[in-house]
């Protein structure tokens, strides 16, 4: 993927560009807001992560001259603030998804990598499928194997949301706020119970497991060993 | 004279002043008036008593002809008063009558005039006036009717004199009270200013001083002194912060620290370094979650949240919560029950109550025993949302201390946890226009949030609180935000 990384702290830049660049991604970087709509309407990005207090040009401002032009090339914006409102405010400017400072990386390539899938293949799926695992999003059945699973409707999110990102690492704060609305930390593994409940629906019996517990990131349903 | 020069410039000066100037010139005006109506009525009286007298005469004139009305002239003439005869014959000589002296030409004017004369024997008493009627009889004979205007004009005089001797007892007594007035005023204020420069000056425990009238001035002291106070509490709150926020983080960096040092120190294996440095990951990510809890708390008081609120039903929350705790709660083998009242409205944030709400059922898991149960019900025009467990509960006295910002109470030191969660479900509490509280929940601890009610409960209908069947979740497509 190539990625715009918009951000005035030349550290932080350095580190993500290297980071990037080891989990195989090519990312370019620009340090203040002219520069980076500069850019922007240059290259066409799969990704950009934009810092949202930026010499020049501020971050949301960015992002909502990109939109105005018709730019929908997603952005993740990053923040020191990331309380309610400021999380409003950046997802009304434009932006797709928000991160408060300091984050874990591992957390910021799950998020860009969601947001990379997120546009690209056609939003009228309507069956996930992973390995023999079916998710149908109209009908809300879940089979594996040709035997159905119920699954009570939050388990059905979950699932939706881990199979609608197949193969990506989706972290637990990921799927607290897409699946239940959230954005605290509840600070008690509550997101581990839910996965491990609906693991023990869709993987016991099974001699495969799908759904994997990625060390230190998060979760991923795939088909394969973890 | 800058003592008196600052009492000039008082408003309350300025005001009396001009309340002054505005009724002086109303008097001024009115008793104007008073007095030229006064005058008008006088000389109306003269004329009618001139008028009267020439009448009579010349009814005794008609009747007795000349020589009779010089004689009931001069009988007239010599009676004291302040009336005036004058007959005199063809060739202008006076036959009879009490005036001395007349302007030339005076008697050939028929009519009535304003004219200066001299009384007979009178001597000369410069500037009398008199208002006289001139009456042409037969033969040349003229007959001169009078009647003095010095009593007119002497109390026209008093008149004017008393008037403008009230006035200036009223200006001289109205500018000494505007003085007054002004001291006091100016008396009052250098001492709310001196207050006011001492508390600057660093006397936090300094007060504006109230007098207890009651008065505008007691009442802005009073307004100022509860502002003082809440400044002094929000001050010490935040020294108190400072403290244990210098205490809660020092203490995890130094065990963050501690490790890292650890594992330069030892230069042990590749294993054992990467468990150092996972350690200070874990050790660095507590560090943020205070931190973000410290940041959320300080943005929930400055109130700065109100603006997302909107009217929810806090059975939502209460359900919601339960929701994304009922795992861990019967991993734990505690049962997590909701009893919630159907149908209050209340305005929130479901973030922040939710995240209230979570805390409390995060320290019923960790803290208590036996059930969970989250409560909701009506009290009046509150909201009563409540978390309970049957745990060793909190002694009454320890309760309000246990909210306080970052106080873990000594024996639950080796839970793990912020120490956070009580003061910000305060801190959310507050924000919604509420209050938290711990009650008995006999036996085990109750926290109540309490929320002022939106609407009357049964108007405004939410939504349909039942959950949706099995296998009926939300629509699709809600991925994402």
């Amino acid at each position: 993927m190539r990625i715009l990384i918009v951000e005035d702290d030349p550290e932080a830049a350095t580190y993500l560009v290297k980071a990037l660049g080891e989990a195989g991604h090519v990312a370019d970087h620009a340090a203040d807001g002219e520069d980076g709509l500069a850019m922007a309407e240059q290259v066409v990005y799969d990704v950009m992560v934009v810092d949202r207090m930026l010499p020049k040009l501020d971050g949301l401002a960015m992002v909502g001259r990109l939109r105005a032009a018709g730019n929908k090339t997603p952005a993740l914006i990053l923040s020191a603030l990331g309380q309610v409102d400021d999380r409003v405010a950046g997802l009304r400017a434009g932006g797709d998804d928000y991160l408060a400072k300091p984050y874990a990386f591992t957390e910021l390539l799950a998020r860009i990598e969601a947001l990379a899938r997120r546009i690209t293949p056609g939003v009228a799926e309507t069956v996930y499928r992973v390995g023999e695992l079916a998710l149908d999003r109209l009908s809300h059945i879940v089979e594996r194997g040709g035997q159905r699973i119920p699954l009570q409707p939050r388990e059905f999110r979950l699932l939706e949301y881990l199979m609608r990102h197949a193969g990506q690492v989706v972290t637990r704060t990921m799927l607290l706020e897409n699946v239940w609305d959230y954005h605290f930390d509840p600070q008690t593994n509550v997101i581990d119970v839910h996965v491990s409940r609906l693991r023990a629906k869709i993987d016991k019996g099974f001699d495969r497991p799908l759904l994997h517990t990625v060390r230190g990131a998060g979760y991923m349903i795939r088909d394969g060993a973890a | 004279m800058t003592a008196l020069l600052k009492l000039f410039r008082t408003t309350a000066f300025k005001l009396a002043v001009s309340l002054l100037a505005v009724f002086t010139l109303t008097a001024v005006l009115s008793l104007g008036y008073v007095v030229w109506q006064a005058e008008h009525l006088i000389a109306q009286q003269t004329v009618q008593a001139v008028d009267n007298e020439v009448a009579a005469l010349s009814a005794i004139y008609r009747e007795e002809g000349v020589s009779g009305l010089a004689s009931e002239i001069e009988a007239r003439a010599r009676q004291p008063g302040s009336l005036l005869y004058l007959l005199t014959a063809p060739n202008g000589e006076p036959i009879a009558g009490n005036v001395g002296a007349l302007p030339a030409g005076a008697l050939d004017r028929g009519g009535s005039d304003e004219v200066p004369y001299a009384r007979l024997g009178g001597g000369e008493r410069a500037q009398a006036r008199a208002r006289v009627r001139v009456v042409v009889l037969g033969g040349g004979f003229r007959m001169l009717v009078g009647r003095d205007l010095g009593e007119r004009n002497r109390l026209v005089q008093v008149l004017v004199r008393a008037i403008l001797g009230g006035l200036a007892l009223v200006v001289l007594l109205g500018l000494a009270g505007a003085l007054l007035v002004a001291w006091r005023v100016l008396r009052r204020l250098d001492g709310m200013t001196a207050s006011s420069r001492a508390i600057m000056a660093g006397d936090l425990a300094g007060r504006l001083p109230v007098t207890g009238s009651g008065d505008e001035f007691d009442r802005l002291a009073t307004a100022t002194n509860a502002m003082l106070d809440r400044i002094v509490t929000l001050m010490t709150e935040l020294r108190q912060v400072t403290d244990n926020v210098a205490h809660d983080l020092k203490t995890p960096l130094t065990r963050l620290r501690n490790v890292a040092e650890e594992a330069l120190r030892s230069g042990g294996a590749d294993a054992d370094r990467r468990a150092a440095l996972e350690r200070v990951i874990e050790e660095a990510d507590a560090l943020i979650g205070t931190f973000n809890a410290m940041l959320l708390m300080a943005r929930a008081e400055t109130g700065a949240v109100r603006q997302t609120m909107a009217p929810l039903d806090p059975a939502e929350v209460a359900e919601g919560v339960a929701e994304l705790y009922e795992p861990v709660a019967e991993e734990a083998g505690v049962p997590l029950t909701v009893e919630a009242a159907a149908g209050l409205v209340v305005q929130g944030n479901r973030e922040l109550l939710g995240q209230a709400v979570a805390n409390l059922v995060d320290n019923a898991l960790k803290h208590g025993a036996g059930e969970v149960t989250i409560g909701l019900a009506r009290d009046g025009s509150m909201a009563r949302l409540w978390v309970g467990d049957r745990g060793p509960g909190i002694p009454a006295e320890d309760r309000a201390h246990a909210i306080e910002r970052f106080v873990r109470l000594e024996r639950s030191r080796s839970t793990p946890g912020s120490g956070l969660g009580l003061s910000l479900a305060q801190a959310v509490a507050r924000l919604h226009g509420g209050t938290l509280t711990l009650e008995d929940n006999a036996p085990g601890l109750r926290a109540v949030i309490a929320l002022p009610l939106a609407t009357e409960p049964g108007i405004v209908t939410m939504r349909e609180r039942k959950e949706a069947p099995a296998l009926l979740p939300a629509p699709a497509g809600t991925d994402g935000k």
